[in-house]
C-alpha cells in the first residue's frame, strides 16, 4: 500500500509550487515546499495562501491514499476548509500532512498540520471537508 | 525594487507622515513581488472597504489535470491577498498584520480558462484585530465559486517582515 501513495500524482499546481511527496507516514504522504519567492508573502515569511495550498495538497492526498485503503476510486471535491495561522513560516522548507477524520459515503473530513524544522511548532492547523463522488464512467 | 516602488507598495516599516494607502497602487505593487506575482494577480477595481483583485486562468495553476480546472490553493491566496487589502483600503492607511484565520467555504468549481476575481471587503476594524470577507466570482457575485470569512491580526511593525 505504500507503493501506492508514494506515487501519488502530484496535479500542475503543486509542481508549479515546488511540492513534492517528502515520504510517507503511517498511510499519509507528507508533502514538503521549499521556501522560494514564488511562495513568500511579506518580505521573509511564507504568504498565508500558499500554507493554505499546501495543506490542501496534503488532506488531498491523505485522503486519496485512504481511499485506495479502502478500494474506493471516488472523485474527491473541495467543500470547504478552514485554516488557523499559528506563527509566520520562515525562509525553511515547509511540510504538511493530513490525517482522515472519517470517510463515509458521500463525506470525509480531514485535519491537516503544517510545520518547518519543528515538528512541535505547527505553521498551521487546519480542518477540510471534501464531497465524495461516483467516479465518471 | 525603487524607493517610490516601497511608498506606494508597502513592506516599509517607517512611513511618511501622512501616508495614504492608495488601494490601486498597492495592489499593483503587491502583483509584482513575491506569490502574488507568481500567480499573476491583477488589481480590478475598489471602493471605500472594498477591493477587487483577479486571478487569470493559467495552466501550471491546475489542480485537476483531466479537466483543466483551478486548483484551490490560487484561490485560498487570491482571497487572503483581497481581504488582507481591503483593511488598508477602509483604513486609508498601511498597518502591519497577520493572517489569524481564514474560512473559506467552495460553492462550485472554477470554470477551466476564466479569470478568477475576487471580492474582499473589511467590514469591521478594532483593536487588535480586522474582520473580512470576500467572495470569488467570473464575473457575476451572484454565481459564486467560493465565499470567505477571516480575521487578520493587527501587528507591531517590529520584525513584521524581513527585506
Amino acid at each position: 500500500m505504500g507503493q501506492a501513495v508514494s506515487e501519488y500524482h502530484l496535479p500542475p499546481y503543486a509542481r508549479s509550487m515546488g511540492m513534492e511527496v517528502d515520504h510517507v507516514e503511517d498511510g499519509a504522504p507528507v508533502i514538503a515546499m521549499d521556501f522560494a519567492t514564488r511562495v513568500m508573502g511579506r518580505p521573509g515569511f511564507l504568504h498565508g495562501g500558499a500554507i493554505g495550498g499546501l495543506l490542501e495538497m496534503a488532506a488531498h492526498a491523505a485522503l486519496r491514499a485512504e481511499l485506495e485503503r479502502q478500494g474506493s476510486d471516488s472523485r474527491i471535491k473541495p467543500v470547504n476548509i478552514s485554516i488557523e495561522y499559528l506563527r509566520g513560516g520562515v525562509q525553511e522548507r515547509t511540510f504538511a500532512r493530513g490525517e482522515v477524520i472519517r470517510a463515509g459515503r458521500r463525506v470525509a473530513n480531514v485535519r491537516v498540520e503544517a510545520w518547518q524544522g519543528d515538528r512541535s511548532r505547527l505553521v498551521a492547523s487546519s480542518w477540510m471537508n471534501f464531497l465524495l463522488a461516483p467516479p465518471k464512467t | 525594487m525603487s524607493k517610490d516602488e516601497k511608498v506606494a507598495g508597502v513592506p516599509n516599516t517607517s512611513l511618511p507622515e501622512g501616508f495614504v494607502f492608495d488601494p490601486e497602487r498597492g495592489a499593483r505593487w503587491f502583483t509584482r513581488h513575491g506569490h502574488t506575482g507568481f500567480l499573476g494577480m491583477e488589481y480590478h477595481d475598489h471602493g471605500e472597504d472594498w477591493i477587487e483583485l483577479a486571478l487569470p486562468w493559467r495552466e501550471d495553476l491546475v489542480g485537476v489535470e483531466e479537466t483543466g480546472v483551478l486548483a484551490s490553493g490560487p484561490i485560498i491566496s487570491l482571497l487572503d491577498n483581497a481581504t488582507s487589502m481591503s483593511v488598508w483600503t477602509r483604513q486609508g492607511t498601511f498597518n502591519p498584520q497577520v493572517t489569524l484565520d481564514l474560512r473559506i467555504d467552495y460553492v462550485r468549481a472554477a470554470t477551466p480558462g476564466k479569470t478568477v476575481i475576487a471580492r474582499a471587503e473589511c467590514y469591521q476594524v478594532r483593536r487588535s484585530m480586522a474582520f473580512v470577507r470576500g467572495i470569488a466570482h467570473e464575473g457575476d457575485v451572484t454565481d459564486p465559486i467560493a465565499h470567505t470569512a477571516g480575521i487578520f491580526m493587527l501587528v507591531s511593525s517590529v520584525g513584521w517582515a524581513k527585506p
